[in-house]
């Protein structure tokens, strides 16, 4: 087991809360609460979150996992540089975010869960965590096919006696060459 | 050819039953709230949001009730030992207790957004009633106050207009306890996530321990009797003559000043039962904790391999069993759990512990830093528990996976089967075993190859060669190991291990495998075990279906796979 990295969680964490976030907003603006402004704003950074958060980092150690069809929003979020992948950054940006739910019942959850992300981002830019892109996923060489049938015995050799005699011992051998070949009268 | 149902019917029907009374409790509570007549004035204020808040209130006591009973390990294992009686079925089924504990995790976090969700509509609607903006009726209902002399009851739990539904919720005792369950909640899901469970195992567990906070506030969430309905008043009030003329409410006999009160909180009769086991389990834990463990012997293997051998009064095990280890000096908080590689006819347990993470690795220096001769660290243990290798011996016929160290269940197996035959165990009911072990590196081999030799031998002696077949697949070769098999290839016994069967290059080809097992043993009931990645449990549970036949007189094959 490797050392903690904050931010994997921080990540599940966040994608979480923009989630609860987009929802508390919907319910908000669908059911015209008092204060429903909050609630369209909630839409909005819900849907924000869950985009910036949405393509996982690589791991510093080990495999790294991607969401499925993360890799367009990897490209969006890998463009704005240094801003995404410092962890203060989105720590900050998480707590800023998380502001303007407090003010309303609907949203206050998805508030809270977004502070909390902020301060597990915030362990992790502490512990030297930044975001990389997973881009391109080294294919590992494959494995043969396994073998179906199993490797065979090879034929038995003829027994010593039945091999072929060499030419210098012709008395020995068995076979009469009917023509000589050794002069020619 | 394929018989799914002999795998996964019962699993399918216990989930089926399950999420039939989950609808069956959601409908139920549903009508009550929409329908009874207990509750027409507080529909006024609050339409259909009452019944949609309270219906998912149902199916969570339900379902809270039922989460904390897969995690207890005592309690299946007592179920396991007590169903000796049933059929391999109904044990198998306790070993997907963690599988059944996510699903009712889901169906909690399903229920707690629908909960949640109506009750801000039932807030914001209790605010706006109190403003007169939902009509007389409702701004009449939610005037009404406790009071003694104008004898009358509230409806509306908020005190007054200037009451906002933020404020009611924080400074409530439903409010207050909702939120605070429903955040600790949301951290043990998130937290819960396939990648940090697998990666940053320490992350999950400590957080899971909010569950404490999620059931204290559990607890005490119905506490504050929000939910109120009418109670009857002698004349009654007749609510469909009475709604229309408030103003005469407790001036004409037919309308009374309707009273009101809360229900009383339910959700401890569910949850308490559940909690009780769950301390006790804890406690259990405690005091095996306290109980003295000494080391007989320690062996250093290779390939990072730790053999402990330990001793502790009382103890006792059968097949395939697992103990949890904690040591004091490395973490008082962290249990891991490791399987026994000892036979029930031996005079002490043993754990094989391979180092693969930070607690075994210092396990692992703290043992290697040992003066000669000298005690190892304080050890707790708790357990045995027991899952699905209990069950070897009660199939005709086992197969047994092993994949690296999950090697480690079939060594207690083979070394009881050793010592049964030693002993002419007459109770022996399995006829044939089947073992294959799947490994990357020729080191892991050299630690088990004693037992296997040793199985060897007696099983010639007292011929039954045919009684145990094991095959041995590296499947980390390469060019040099395939060309020393080639140079050594009349030798009677192979190069790696010495044992009379022939290591196999590569991974086995299961199809044809099942095949042989299937034409060896026709009509037969093959049990396969095993203990390895996730992928492998995949490809096998599938060829079990695959080569299990609908015919009853023809050979089955049922999936068990080690579960801590």
């Amino acid at each position: 087991m490797a050392k903690i990295e904050w931010a994997m969680w921080a990540n599940e964490q966040a994608l979480a809360a923009g989630l609860i976030y987009l929802t508390g907003g919907i319910v908000g603006v669908a059911g015209q609460f008092r204060g429903w402004q909050f609630a369209a704003f909630g839409i909005a950074a819900g849907v924000f979150v869950c985009l910036l958060e949405y393509p996982r980092s690589k791991r510093g150690k080990g495999t790294s996992i991607e969401r499925s069809g993360q890799y367009c929003f990897t490209v969006c979020v890998k463009s704005f540089g240094p801003l995404t992948r410092n962890y203060y950054v989105r720590a900050f940006l998480h707590a800023a975010l998380c502001v303007p739910g407090g003010f309303m019942l609907a949203t206050v959850l998805g508030c809270v869960c977004l502070g909390m992300a902020s301060l597990i981002y915030l362990s992790a830019a502490i512990h030297g965590e930044h975001w990389e892109p997973i881009l391109h996923i080294e294919t590992k060489k494959r494995l043969g096919e396994s073998i179906k049938e199993p490797p065979q015995n090879p034929p038995p050799r003829p027994p010593p006696e039945l091999r072929r005699k060499k030419a210098d011992n012709l008395d020995a051998a068995a076979y009469d060459n009917p023509m000589s070949v050794t002069i020619n009268e | 050819m394929g018989n799914w149902i002999i795998n996964h019917g019962l699993s399918a029907f216990i989930v089926v039953v399950w999420m039939a009374i989950n609808i069956a409790l959601f409908v139920h509570f549903y009508l009550f709230y929409d329908q009874g007549e207990r509750f027409e004035y507080t529909r006024e204020l609050l339409g259909s949001a009452l019944a949609w808040a309270r219906a998912p209130a149902a199916v969570l006591n339900f379902n809270c009730m039922l989460i904390l009973l897969p995690v207890c390990r005592n309690l299946l294992s007592l179920l396991r030992g007590s169903f000796v009686c049933c059929g391999r079925t109904v044990r198998k089924q306790l070993d997907k207790n963690l599988t059944f504990h996510k699903l009712v995790a889901y169906m909690i976090a399903l229920m707690t957004a629908v909960h949640t969700i109506a009750h801000l509509f039932n807030a914001e609607r209790y605010s706006n009633s109190l403003e007169g903006e939902d009509g007389d009726l409702a701004f009449e209902l939610s005037l009404l106050q406790d009071s003694s002399e104008l004898n009358t009851t509230y409806l509306n739990p908020f005190p007054s207009n200037s009451t906002t539904p933020m404020i009611f919720v924080f400074t409530s005792i439903a409010g207050l306890t909702g939120v605070v369950i429903t955040l600790a909640l949301i951290l043990m899901i998130t937290s819960s996530m396939e990648v940090i469970r697998r990666s940053y195992f320490e992350v999950f567990w400590y957080t899971h321990h909010l569950f404490i906070v999620f059931f204290a506030g559990l607890v005490f969430h119905g506490a504050g009797r929000v939910v109120r309905g009418q109670v009857t008043t002698d004349p009654p009030h007749n609510n469909s003559f009475c709604e229309d003329q408030p103003d005469n409410w407790g001036k004409i006999p037919e309308c009374p000043i309707p009273q009101f009160a809360g229900g009383s909180p339910q959700t401890w009769m569910y949850v308490i039962g559940p909690m009780i086991i769950y301390i006790c389990e804890r406690l259990l834990r405690f005091i095996r904790y306290m109980q003295p463990v000494t080391y007989r012997k320690i062996v250093i293997r290779p390939s990072k391999v730790l053999e402990l051998q330990l001793v502790k009064p009382g103890f006792s095990m059968d097949v395939g069993q697992y103990v949890f280890l904690n040591c004091p000096a490395i973490s008082q908080l962290e249990w891991h759990p490791f399987t026994l590689t000892s036979a029930p006819e031996e005079d002490f347990f043993s754990v094989h512990i391979r180092s693969v993470g930070d607690w075994t690795e210092k396990l692992l220096k703290m043992v290697e830093n040992l003066p000669e001769g000298g005690q190892g660290p304080k050890m707790g243990v708790d357990g045995p528990f027991g899952t699905a290798s209990e069950d070897v011996f009660h199939y005709e016929v086992s197969m047994l996976v092993g994949a690296g160290i999950g090697v480690t269940p079939f060594a207690s197996i083979l070394k009881s089967i050793w010592y049964k035959f030693k002993d002419s165990d007459p109770k022996l009911r399995t006829k044939r075993i089947y073992f294959y072990w799947l490994c990357r590196e020729t080191h892991a081999f050299e630690w088990f190859a004693d037992l296997l030799q040793v199985l060897e031998r007696e099983m010639e002696e007292r011929g039954m060669r045919d009684f145990l077949t094991y095959k041995l697949y590296l499947t980390g070769w390469d060019q040099s190991h395939a060309d020393h098999a080639m140079v050594h290839f009349d030798k009677d016994t192979d190069i790696i291990t010495g044992l009379k069967q022939k290591t196999h290059y590569g991974r086995p080809n299961w199809d044809k495998e099942f095949e042989q097992v299937r034409q060896e043993n026709p009509s037969s009931v093959v049990g396969t075990f095993l203990c390895g990645p996730q992928a492998l449990a995949k490809d096998l549970e599938k060829k079990c279906v695959k080569y299990s036949d609908v015919d009853p007189r023809r050979t089955k094959f049922y999936f068990n796979k080690e579960n801590f």
